[in-house]
């Protein structure tokens, strides 16, 4: 541990009795801010898993689906079939604040025509429609993985931002200042018991 | 703020989300794909991007972790056999709490 290079003097006693009782507080503050978290984010980290497990599962079936859909068309006409959506999905994204940290919330809003399918009925085979409708459907929880994920890797940051600023607190600067005060403290006392020696010296010699 | 949404993937398996309203933009290597998202990225706010594809780009993008939008979001792979999603989860624990309270029961 070191202290600081100051001079020993009252006047920095005070400064620094000032700073560490500033950063003790930080530190109690900062510390808390990691519990409440870290709490917030392993119910959110549960949450995604869960989801994302879902998504997995449901999105397979999906892509099997299609790539059926796929085989037994033309590429040609899947393509232009797939190419003209009469679906237009839109996000609307703002951003809410957990503990601090801006996450993204995103609601999703669908201008939906008729039964949302881009094609008619003859061009494809109906393996197609399942597919599309289950995308259609599967979307809002995509769309709400994607922020649940994206607010766990933001919090996970934050949380390891914080942690680093708790641990030099409490590491560092909290013992750096508690040694520097105490060092302070000794040379003025010291200086004090020199001055009395001083004086009785000087006293005493003026007697005799 | 309305935004849009985007899958960038390669192959085929995007298609299906084109028709569900998504703009897809196809592309088949790894060089195109960041092309593609740098452009992608100031217009889309939520980036659908396949499994596949971003195990390749891996740090790029860990670019767009740090604000919240856009929101890039690793598809899971269609060809079965994901590891992203558990890996990600992994990652993201150990940084945050340096215990793993997810998998643990499963070993």
């Amino acid at each position: 541990m070191s202290r600081l290079n100051v001079n020993p003097t009252r006047m920095e006693l005070k400064k620094l009795k000032a700073r560490l009782s500033t950063a003790v507080r930080g530190h109690k503050l900062l510390k808390d801010k990691s519990d409440e978290m870290i709490r917030r984010f392993t119910v959110i980290i549960r949450e995604d898993k869960a989801l994302r497990d879902e998504v997995e599962e449901e999105l397979s079936e999906v892509m099997r689906q299609f790539s059926v859909a796929r085989s037994v068309t033309p590429s040609y006409s899947a393509e232009t079939a797939f190419s003209m959506p009469t679906v237009a999905v839109r996000a609307d994204c703002t951003v809410k604040s957990i503990m601090g940290v801006d996450v993204p919330d995103v609601k999703l809003v669908e201008e939906r025509r008729a039964d949302g399918l881009p094609y008619a009925y003859s061009e494809i085979t109906s393996e197609a429609d399942y597919s599309v409708k289950k995308v259609s459907a599967l979307l809002p929880k995509l769309i709400k993985l994607a922020e649940t994920e994206k607010a766990v890797r933001l919090l996970a940051d934050e949380i390891e931002r914080n942690k680093r600023r708790v641990n030099a607190l409490e590491y560092i600067m909290i013992p750096q200042l508690e040694e520097t005060i105490k060092y302070i403290r000794d040379k003025l006392d010291e200086n004090e018991r020199a001055a009395i020696v001083r004086l009785m010296k000087v006293k005493s010699m003026a007697k005799n | 703020m309305t935004g849009k949404m985007a899958i960038v993937g390669d192959g085929d398996s995007i298609m299906v989300f084109k028709a569900a309203g998504v703009s897809t933009f196809p592309v088949s290597d790894e060089k195109k794909a960041r092309e593609v998202l740098r452009k992608t990225a100031s217009e889309y706010s939520i980036i659908f991007v396949t499994e596949e594809l971003s195990k390749s780009l891996g740090d790029f993008l860990k670019r767009f972790d740090e604000a919240p939008y856009p929101v890039v979001l690793t598809l899971p792979s269609t060809s079965g056999g994901s590891t992203y999603g558990e890996e990600f989860l992994k990652s993201a624990m150990e940084r945050a709490l340096g215990v793993d309270i997810l998998f643990n029961n499963e070993k």
